[in-house]
């Protein structure tokens, strides 16, 4: 039976797909670029969590195909994710609100010759490596304001990445390299010092990363559990104690402790006795900060002591393994590491 | 007032406005950009946040030198949020979501605005392996979608 509550649900999931739509027509492109990419890029494409689009020299060296290839596939491991839900039609009135901001069409260079990789990889370990990875696998950190000194206007991009790889033509990477990019570090070939032979090797050798391409580290986790746990065979004080000095002897510092529904209305979760500790280490809180901002949803480190119903004490904290997979930033990988061991550490002190 | 209980076409217009803003769905993360200072936004947060029928339980500061290392804003706070009653069940049944609750919104400056990043809620899902009804994370999307969208309108 189609009920009044069916017909309004269904005028609402309409309505919902039309929005985005101008007059129900073509999709508008400012109002979708604001909900899906003003967010990190900013309102004018000024940059933030995610790179400036507005640069003129961006604009000028890539294609319509560039931007919706980029969209459409996003960055794997380098935070831009990649947005299926979109549809081409959508997509391509996002590329065109971009390209807005741009005087004219890109101007690509000629197409080059086939270049030697060989060589091309001495040239960038001379010329390229210190700001894109001796990989090519970028730069570290992201953001134009937080997350970024103020001697680094952008952080170089990652080339040796499948998501570039399938977005940037030779003619782009030609043009990049031949031009560079004002407002970043990235000189034109030419005041470097380069050849246009040099030019179409280090093209030749960005282009071979594509044979050796892996996983951006964005969802090496996935199998992870959510969450380490361990049992304490001990009562919950002395689980507590014996925590505090595991955190201590890692030269972590206890920030603060207190019950797990703390601040929240009706108190102390039925009687069970909880506690949640807050520690970490400031210079360490610091660089997982700027290699993402977005880390500090998990920062500091924490660990949750709770009696469960069967008077059972439960220690866990959350498994830096899964929880990485969120950012999709390859970056976090070591990191993660590092903090999926301490905590291992610390819960292994109590397990049974 | 629940979009259930009032007239189906207001639900409608009020379902519809949640769409329209809805905040970016980026690899497990909800962000919205607002035009606001961080203490403004700040405060417009917890107002959002009760107004959606949570506890604001308490307001953290996350960084703690980065100016001094040479960076341009140190403004950075996590909200921390929630029912007292689902914190209570969730965390006697699924111990596995315990060091992702109480819910938390990270806030932070850049330039002139300010940033908020959550987990999307329903990735808590997945946290269960099929096990037990999950409809509350979605509900809890909903909920942290309208207030996340506020944001962006105040």
């Amino acid at each position: 039976m189609k009920t009044r509550f069916g017909r309004t649900i269904s005028m609402v999931v309409f309505l919902s797909i039309a929005w985005g739509s101008s007059a129900f027509g073509e999709p508008d492109g400012a109002r979708l670029y604001a909900i899906n990419c003003a967010a990190c890029h900013g309102d004018r494409g000024d940059g933030g969590i995610g790179v400036p689009l507005s640069l003129p020299d961006f604009l000028s060296s890539v294609t319509d195909e560039y931007l919706f290839l980029t969209i459409r596939h996003g960055r794997p491991g380098r935070i831009m994710p990649s947005f299926q839900h979109l549809s081409d039609q959508q997509t391509r009135a996002i590329v065109r609100h971009i390209r807005n901001w741009a005087a004219g069409e890109p101007k690509l260079a000629a197409k080059g010759t086939p270049g030697d990789p060989r060589r091309g990889r001495d040239i960038f370990a001379r010329h390229c490596a210190r700001c894109h990875g001796p990989l090519g696998k970028g730069g570290t950190g992201t953001g134009v304001n937080f997350t970024r000194l103020h001697d680094q206007p952008v952080v170089a991009p990652g080339l040796n990445n499948a998501g570039f790889l399938a977005a940037a033509s030779d003619r782009i990477i030609r043009t990049t390299l031949l031009k560079g990019r004002r407002g970043t570090p990235m000189q034109p070939a030419a005041k470097m010092g380069l050849s246009i032979q040099d030019v179409d090797d280090v093209g030749s050798y960005i282009r071979s990363f594509e044979k050796g391409l892996e996983n951006g580290g964005g969802n090496s986790g996935a199998a992870a559990e959510p969450a380490l746990i361990t049992t304490s065979p001990l009562p919950f004080a002395e689980t507590v104690e014996r925590i505090k000095q595991a955190i201590s002897a890692r030269h972590q510092r206890i920030i603060r402790e207190h019950p797990l529904d703390d601040g929240l209305s009706t108190g102390r979760a039925g009687g069970r006795k909880h506690l949640v500790i807050y520690f970490g280490n400031i210079r360490h809180i610091n660089t997982l900060l700027t290699i993402d901002p977005r880390m500090g949803l998990f920062l500091p480190n924490r660990v949750t002591i709770m009696e469960q119903n069967d008077g059972k004490v439960v220690v866990s904290a959350v498994n830096p393994l899964r929880f990485r997979n969120l950012f999709n930033n390859a970056n976090l990988e070591h990191t993660s590491r590092e903090m999926h061991e301490l905590y291992s550490a610390i819960l292994g002190e109590v397990s049974e | 007032m629940s979009p259930a209980r009032c007239h189906p076409g207001r639900a409608a217009l009020f379902l519809l406005l949640i769409l329209m803003a809805l905040p970016v769905w980026a690899d497990n993360l909800l962000i919205v950009r607002t035009h606001q200072p961080l203490a403004s936004a700040l405060e417009n947060l917890k107002r959002s946040i009760r107004e959606e029928g949570y506890d604001v339980a308490r307001v953290d500061m996350v960084n703690i030198g980065l100016l001094g290392m040479g960076y341009t804003s140190s403004d950075y706070r996590a909200v921390f949020f929630g029912k007292a009653e689902e914190l209570d069940e969730l965390s006697r049944n699924y111990p596995q979501l315990v060091p992702y609750l109480p819910l938390r919104i990270a806030v932070f400056s850049e330039g002139d605005s300010t940033l908020l990043v959550t987990v999307d809620p329903s990735t808590y899902r997945e946290f269960l392996d099929g096990a037990g009804d999950s409809a509350i994370f979605d509900r809890w999307r909903e909920e942290i979608s309208a207030i996340l969208s506020r944001m962006t309108n105040r």
